[in-house]
């Protein structure tokens, strides 16, 4: 069992505070990923459960044992750094075999080992050779490889896919998903690519600043999204944002601004209602929105000129002018849309999401 | 979920027993104590004690054999005095300074050449550091062949191409024996200055140059608006370094002349030597040794200042 | 390639650079030449007819032989050698350790430390000499080798410790990190991790604080005095001259001799020993 629970953990690094009350429950066999922009905290707090850095307040622990105040080499773990750092001086046998000699493991059970890793990860053939031999994919495995022999409670991965081409990328990170399926080793994976939050992680944790902006499974962060931040950050190309104004009709909800008024649909009129008189930003996926047919109610579509369109093949995306604003929708490809075109788009009432102005939480 | 929890961290399970020495040494601070204790112990025995101790024996009347007792700045007050030391100054400066003018100018005309591609650059470039590598006081007494007043091979060069008719006595005429002693110090320093030289031009991009060359500017503009600003923090620091070394200067007078003629070649080290070891007036010795003291602060909060400078940048 | 017109590249390159490398190298050629010529062909006034004085058609061994056989010559190599060896040993030794703690880890006043170890490389032996004396006096090392064992890393240390810094901030932290996750002490991951690593940078420092020790001398010359003890520097420029003689060739030999050492080590390790040159430098 190897249950990891972080509780109001807090960094400073002099006056910088990098983790702000971090608590986090890891379940065991759980595959959590941390993301967020660079300085949000997510490699620092990484370090602090490795021991590479010391807590300024809080507690880590490991199923239900205190470890903050132990060096590395006390606490079952194993991590991945993103440039593997391998010992450039070792054989590829010799950087796997270098954490079971400093535990004091026997010649026999470390050789069996890493044959056996090593053929978990498809690198039996470079054992004998050097990393500075190694291209950027084979290191990668046997940086994976020297984690895997020690068999530990928790793995932890920092940005281990960063310094990978984009189609090798694409490539571990499904190796990657299914390791974990294999092994079931608690993981904790630190990325800033939303992409591989997503694929990867059972659940996801979303920070900036030092804080966590949401935790979830990522299905529930990308249609429910806690806040502005988390919204913007999932998903790509990005949700669009419009600030309109809230005004009441008739009994119905409307939120207009210059370049559109859409009709808040019965889910989100209740707690609009609310924010009548005031402003808010509005949100709506590219996928959401789509090109208004006839079929489609006019309360719920608004009128563009196309400014860009990009071609990609699966879709179109076309980036248009809002009155004001600019958006982008994602259509089917078989939609002929030319610059400067005039036509008007409809989104999808389920997937409408609104935010309160100055707090930026979810309304 | 309640846990039971442990209050204070231990390892985990399977964890091999550590000792309580391994335990401490895993903590920054003592680690880096234990590291530094051998360098910091061989230091403090063998540069502050004696420095401490230089100090003292400035302010005794201690001779070889005879400790000393207190006696103020007496002995300060009898080099101020001292003619001899007035001229060990006079003659130490001057040495500092046009040597290190020569080594300069010289040193960076030959870096400028190194800077050059050319078959056997390598080859030339390691041969060129051989006055530097080889123990000064041999190549000195080289050079004091070189010089010697009846045998010497640059009056039989000199007198071959006409140039004099008489000897010129190098290191026995005290006009010339200064002069002398600063050609061979010139001669050992170049080598340092230029090699030292020629790697900071080596980081100059020659794309800087090219851009200058198709901005008009010609060969003596290009070094002056462009290679000589980028070459001076690596030319102050060789320069500092330089200045403490030949202002400290032993070796070199002590083979050639050993202080004269007449003191002509008398600098501070060949002094402090007479007196201290030579003489057993261990007080005196150490008081004009401290002369040095002085110069080697100024250089040393230079380079202080000039490394806090680049920090910052 | 040098540009420009032929004459021009004569005149401001080929005829200076040639006149370097002859100024700077000839006294060596003299010394060899002294060396092996006779001594009836060294002591020829400098104004004598018909004398060449740049090679010689009797090249002799005699004053190698002489200078083997009746003087203490083999001592003072060996006296020399063992010095420096030790000495370079033991600097390496602390520089090494040192370097690290100042470039790996994090502790109070390492700025400091830091700056009061560079300090003292810029202390001049001159300085120091007087005092120095007197201690070596008093803890018994006078005219033992110990006395300069102990004392050359003074001016050593620094110069290791400072190079070994620079060499320890080009690896990356992580191989450390890595090896104390994966259950090293801090201790092991320094000696097992990046002391391999840094060896390049430790053979480079070796090199340097070998020639400089071999080339001493005011240390050597004050707190040695039996001929027995004394090393290369010292032997050769006090017990070759008796009275006021010089015996020229002799001493040449001496000369040439000693610095066989130090160029022999210096040509291997060329390339190391310019790195650790400018990299002290460029600090």
């Amino acid at each position: 069992m190897a249950e990891v629970h972080i509780q109001s953990l807090n960094k400073k690094f002099d006056e910088v505070h990098a983790v702000k009350d971090v608590n986090l429950g890891i379940r065991d066999k759980e595959f959590v990923v941390l993301v967020g922009p660079s300085g949000c905290g997510k490699t620092t707090t990484l370090r602090m459960v490795a021991g590479l850095e010391s807590i300024t307040s809080g507690r880590i622990l490991i199923d239900d044992k205190v470890i903050y105040d132990l060096p590395p080499m006390d606490r079952d773990i194993a991590m991945v750094f993103q440039n593997y750092a391998l010992y450039p001086h070792m054989s590829v046998y010799d950087n796997m075999a270098f954490g079971l000699k400093m535990r004091k493991f026997d010649r026999a059970d470390i050789g069996k080992r890493v044959q056996e890793a090593a053929e978990i990860l498809g690198i039996q053939e470079l054992l004998k050779r050097k990393p500075r031999q190694l291209s950027g994919g084979q290191r990668q495995r046997v940086a994976l490889g020297r984690a895997i022999v020690r068999h530990p409670q928790v793995f932890l991965f920092d940005e281990p896919l960063s310094n990978l081409d984009a189609k090798l990328r694409v490539q571990m990170r499904v190796e990657l998903k299914k390791l974990h399926d294999r092994l079931g080793t608690t993981a904790i994976y630190v990325t800033h690519d939303q992409v591989e939050a997503m694929t990867l992680g059972d659940r996801v944790v979303v920070m900036k600043d030092g804080f966590v902006q949401q935790v979830g499974e990522p299905l529930e962060l990308y249609n429910e999204p806690a806040n502005r931040f988390v919204a913007g950050f999932l998903g790509s190309p990005s949700m669009n944002f419009a600030t309109v104004k809230v005004s009441q009709e008739n009994g119905s909800i409307w939120a207009a601004n210059a370049g559109m008024q859409v009709k808040a649909p019965p889910q989100c009129a209740d707690r609009l209602a609310r924010y009548v008189g005031q402003e808010v930003t509005l949100g709506i996926r590219p996928e959401d929105l789509h090109v208004a047919s006839p079929a489609d109610p006019p309360e719920l579509g608004f009128d563009v000129v196309v400014e860009v369109v990009e071609k990609l093949g699966s879709e179109i995306l076309l980036d248009v002018a809002v009155g004001s604003d600019t958006m982008v929708a994602s259509v089917e490809p078989h939609i002929r849309a030319n610059i400067h075109d005039r036509m008007r788009l409809a989104l999808n009432p389920e997937r409408l999401h609104f935010f309160d102005n100055s707090s930026e939480m979810a309304i | 979920m309640t846990f039971t929890t442990l209050a204070t961290p231990t390892a985990y399970a399977g964890a091999p027993r550590r000792g309580p020495v391994t335990r401490l040494l895993e903590d920054e601070r003592w680690l880096a104590m234990l590291l530094l204790l051998p360098t910091l112990a061989l230091l403090g025995l063998f540069i502050a004690y004696p420095f401490i101790e230089g100090v003292r024996l400035s302010v005794t009347d201690a001779k070889v054999g005879v400790p000393g007792q207190f006696v103020g700045l007496q002995n300060f007050a009898r080099i101020w005095s001292d003619d001899i030391f007035h001229v060990a100054v006079w003659n130490t400066c001057v040495y500092t300074a046009v040597a290190t003018v020569f080594k300069l100018v010289l040193g960076l005309w030959l870096a400028l050449l190194l800077n050059h591609h050319f078959k056997g650059k390598a080859i030339t470039r390691a041969f060129i550091l051989l006055p530097f590598i080889i123990p000064t006081v041999l190549s000195t007494l080289a050079w004091k062949w070189m010089f010697d007043p009846t045998f010497s091979v640059i009056n039989w060069m000199l007198f071959r191409l006409g140039v004099i008719q008489n000897r010129i006595n190098w290191l026995g005429d005290p006009h010339l024996a200064l002069i002398s002693v600063i050609i061979v110090n010139v001669w050992r320093g170049v080598p340092f200055y230029a090699i030292s030289l020629l790697a900071g031009l080596q980081t100059i991009s020659p794309e800087l140059h090219e851009a200058a060359a198709i901005d008009g500017a010609r060969a003596w503009q290009r070094f002056w608006h462009v290679t000589w600003p980028l070459l001076l923090p690596v030319t102050l620091v060789i320069v500092l370094f330089s200045v403490i070394q030949t202002f400290a200067d032993f070796q070199l007078v002590y083979v050639l002349t050993g202080g004269g003629p007449a003191n002509a070649t008398q600098l501070f080290a060949t002094y402090a030597y007479q007196l201290g070891i030579g003489t057993g007036l261990l007080s005196q010795g150490a008081t004009i040794s401290l002369a040095v003291f002085p110069v080697l602060l100024v250089v040393v909060i230079v380079q202080l200042l000039y490394i806090r400078k680049v920090e910052v940048h | 390639m040098v540009e420009g017109a032929l004459w021009r590249r004569w005149i401001f390159f080929y005829i200076p650079l040639t006149a370097f490398v002859v100024a700077l190298l000839f006294p060596f050629y003299w010394m060899i030449i002294t060396t092996i010529r006779p001594d009836s062909e060294l002591y020829r006034p400098w104004n004598a007819p018909n004398y060449s004085p740049f090679w010689t058609t009797n090249p002799t061994l005699s004053h190698i032989r002489d200078l083997l056989t009746e003087t203490l010559f083999s001592t003072w190599m060996l006296n020399t050698m063992i010095i420096s060896i030790a000495a370079t040993l033991i600097s390496l030794f602390c520089g090494l350790l040192a370097g690290y703690a100042l470039s790996r880890l994090k502790f109070p006043f390492a700025g400091s430390l830091g700056t009061a170890i560079f300090i003292t490389y810029l202390v001049p032996q001159t300085l120091l000499f007087i005092p120095l004396a007197d201690i070596i006096r008093n803890f018994r090392l006078g005219d033992s080798p110990w006395a300069l064992i102990l004392t050359y890393p003074t001016f050593l240390i620094p110069f290791v410790t400072w190079l070994m810094m620079g060499y320890f901030k080009s690896v990356p932290k992580e191989l450390e990190e890595c090896a104390r996750i994966d259950g090293a002490t801090r201790w092991k991951a320094m000696v097992y991790i990046i002391f391999p690593i840094a060896v390049p940078g430790i053979l480079s420092a070796g090199i340097f604080a070998f020639t400089l020790s071999w080339n001493e001398f005011l240390y050597a010359l004050v707190f040695l005095s039996s001929p027995a003890q004394k090393t290369v520097p010292v032997g050769v420029t006090s017990e070759l001259i008796r009275g006021d003689v010089f015996y020229w060739g002799e001493l040449m030999a001496g000369a040439l001799l000693g610095s066989i050492p130090v160029a022999f080590v210096y040509s291997f390790f060329v390339e190391h020993y310019v790195a650790s040159l400018t990299g002290s430098v460029k600090g």
